[in-house]
């Protein structure tokens, strides 16, 4: 009977929790933070055997360093926020758009295909229509798995996949027709002498108008979210499908409202890559970053203002580990495997935010 | 004649590379996680295997051929389980959302793998392209007797052992899955694992073991890649990124269902290698054929979904997280 006793209670018992402050929330990820740096220092240590501090201080210098390298960490910024911004509504509504890398390049092609064909025009409505178009190409592009998700319930994390690889095969087709010069199979800078549909520079800062669209997105998604009768609707599908259907949502609606939107965004974010960034168009335009913004949407639970800060220090480690892999003489994929560990850190430390854990009394009493 | 030979013996080397990688991920799947990090773990099982089999031919004079492959497949196995174990770990026992662990395995496993495969000579004081001759002729080594029949040895023969290995394990995989107990209990924690869990059977471990015998297995698919299909060396082109993506998507295409892995994977090679062998595309065109794999997969993926027979779902909890507090 003892033993039954015993038995029946386990060591730990975990718990849900919704309790935790502010402060330390903030803290429980500070200290995952450092800990996945100590970790990634063992292993920078043991692979270049340079003191892991002057290691971080290299890194520091090579995302801040000088004025050029804060723009390119802001750059890789703003356009990491972009796609999470849109995918946010998407992922609170449960769907999940794994096809933001698609919808990106998609939008990269309409914009790049502008600034070739459309040269005659004035400045204003060229950049009125690469945007325009680039946003509906996007939103189609999202479009097509929220239909059939909304009609058959067909799973969406796998269409969304697989509509990234049709948009990286139409890109490759594309460039392949633009190619310039002949034989290069690269598209080349479009535009070079004459910048016609560049994003223009704001006091002499190339990305500064970038920036500023970035963040007036992420102000406008954070309302869109918080406070419209939209974003109500977004968070009730989310949380139960049949809730929302009692409570006399049309969730078909708004399944298609918000794929709409959010791959709008990320075509819209392909417009900032070609025409704001890069002013060209190949396979590596979204880079990765449709799914690295997706770990970005999920980590700041939706909070766009939050996006901004975990997109900012995966930038800063992405161009501090570039900068680290040229002074060591090694390669910079050393930056994804960092920023692999460090999310890992990231992931695990979620679970301490939303649970506890209960430790067995060391004593109970008999006859209790 | 000699084309479509060709063009089927190119499938084949290809279809391996990724029918491997879709069991691990079918494995994986039936205990209800979708794991996104196969790309990753092919990346994690092509670079140990070629890291582990560097340092053993460099370190003796001369190397056996069995030895080497036995610690390439060994190499890949753990490196690939580990990885694996990563994503179990996160996503089983902190409760980490399954598709961002999976990708950021991806992430992970992409930047190991590049890192170490694009400075593993700078590391060990060489500067020559890397190179493991023993071991890649031993993966791509052929029996003789039989690859010479004709065109049948062409065609069925002609392979290094882990063409027929693969076969093999899609097999072994399907009558495990089907016809074993334990393979029921593994259905049945991905179906329902409230059921299974009612019913006695440890979630947990099922889930753990699962995903890292599936991460192990698709593993295999990145060693094939590195010291048969491109030959004993590595190449930072991304592509095995690529394979695993296309991996997931024949899990769809063979509806969860290993045994169809087989005919699957062949058929994506001949659908990826088509347009090197249709007359008369230009470059451009060529393009819109490499799309055919992720088209027809989508097509797959909504015939599915369109005539919602059972057999043909995915598992039923695929993608949801089990607590069993969660009442």
């Amino acid at each position: 009977m003892k033993n039954r006793n015993n038995l029946s209670e386990p060591f730990v018992r975990i718990a849900k929790r919704d309790d935790m402050s502010f402060g330390k929330r903030v803290l429980v990820r500070l200290v995952a933070i450092l800990l996945s740096l100590a970790v990634s220092a063992v292993i920078i240590f043991a692979i270049t055997k340079y003191n892991p501090v002057t290691v971080y201080v290299t890194m520091f210098q090579g995302a801040l360093g000088t004025r050029t390298r804060v723009w390119s960490t802001l750059k890789e910024m703003f356009l990491l926020t972009c796609i999470a911004v849109g995918l946010a509504p998407a992922f609170k509504m449960r769907f999940w758009n794994i096809g933001a890398e698609g919808q990106v390049l998609v939008g990269g092609i309409v914009s790049a295909g502008c600034m070739i064909y459309l040269t005659g025009l004035p400045s204003v409505a060229l950049f009125t229509i690469m945007i325009i178009s680039s946003v509906l190409i996007g939103a189609i592009w999202g479009l097509i798995p929220a239909l059939f998700k909304a009609k058959w319930n067909t799973n969406e994390t796998l269409f969304t996949l697989m509509m990234n690889y049709v948009a990286i095969q139409f890109t490759s087709f594309v460039v392949s027709k633009w190619e310039n010069p002949y034989g290069s199979n690269t598209v080349g800078i479009i535009n070079q002498n004459t910048r016609i549909g560049w994003l223009p520079a704001l006091f002499k800062q190339q990305y500064l108008l970038d920036l500023l669209m970035v963040i007036g997105l992420v102000i406008f998604m954070y309302i869109y979210l918080t406070k419209s009768k939209h974003g109500y609707e977004i968070a009730v599908v989310g949380e139960s499908e049949n809730t929302a259907r009692y409570a006399g949502i049309n969730v078909k609606k708004v399944f298609i409202r918000t794929m709409l939107i959010s791959g709008g965004i990320c075509g819209f974010a392909g417009f900032l890559a070609v025409s704001g960034v890069s002013h060209t168009i190949s396979t590596s335009t979204a880079g990765g970053r449709g799914f690295t913004a997706i770990i970005v949407a999920w980590l700041a639970k939706f909070n766009t203002f939050t996006m901004i800060l975990i997109s900012l220090l995966l930038a800063f480690l992405d161009n501090g580990a570039t900068e680290i892999a040229s002074k060591c003489k090694l390669n910079d994929y050393a930056s994804d495997m960092i920023i692999g560990v460090i999310l890992f850190f990231i992931l695990g430390s979620e679970f301490f935010i939303n649970y506890k854990l209960i430790f067995r009394e060391k004593t109970a009493k008999e006859g209790k | 004649m000699d084309s479509i030979i060709s063009l089927i013996r190119a499938a084949v080397s290809f279809g391996t590379v990724i029918m491997f990688g879709s069991i691990g991920e079918i494995i994986t799947e039936k205990s209800g996680n979708l794991n996104l990090g196969v790309p990753g773990i092919m990346y994690l099982g092509g670079i140990a295997s070629l890291s582990g089999v560097y340092v053993y031919e460099n370190a003796t004079e001369n190397p056996s051929s069995l030895v080497c492959v036995v610690i390439a497949l060994l190499c890949a196995f753990i490196a690939s389980a580990l990885g694996g174990l990563i994503y179990a770990f996160l996503t089983i026992t902190l409760r980490a959302n399954q598709n961002v662990t999976g990708l950021t395995l991806t992430i992970f496993g992409s930047g190991v793998a590049n890192f170490f495969g694009g400075s593993l000579n700078t590391l060990a004081g060489k500067f020559e392209q890397i190179a493991v001759p023993v071991t890649s002729a031993a993966f791509r080594a052929v029996f003789a007797p039989l690859a010479n029949l004709g065109i049948v040895g062409q065609l069925v023969f002609s392979y290094g052992f882990m063409v027929y290995l693969a076969v093999i394990v899609a097999i072994a995989t399907h009558f495990f899955l089907n016809h074993t107990r334990k393979g029921l209990n593994l259905r049945a924690v991905g179906e329902s694992p409230a059921t299974a869990d009612a019913a006695g059977i440890n979630v947990t471990k099922n889930k753990y073991l699962a995903i890292c015998i599936g991460a192990g297995i698709s593993g295999f698919g990145g060693t094939y890649y590195v010291m048969d299909y491109i030959k004993g060396t590595w190449a930072n082109d991304g592509s095995i990124e690529t394979l695993g993506w296309l991996a997931v998507a024949l899990v769809i295409f063979t509806t969860w269902k290993s045994k169809n892995a087989i005919g699957g994977a062949y058929l994506f090679g001949i659908l990826y290698w088509m347009y090197n062998y249709v007359p008369g595309l230009t470059r451009s065109s060529m393009e819109i054929f490499k799309m055919l794999p992720y088209v027809v997969t989508l097509v797959v993926l909504i015939i599915v979904s369109l005539k919602n027979s059972k057999e043909k779902q995915p598992p039923a909890s695929l993608g949801q997280a089990y607590f069993r507090e969660d009442r």
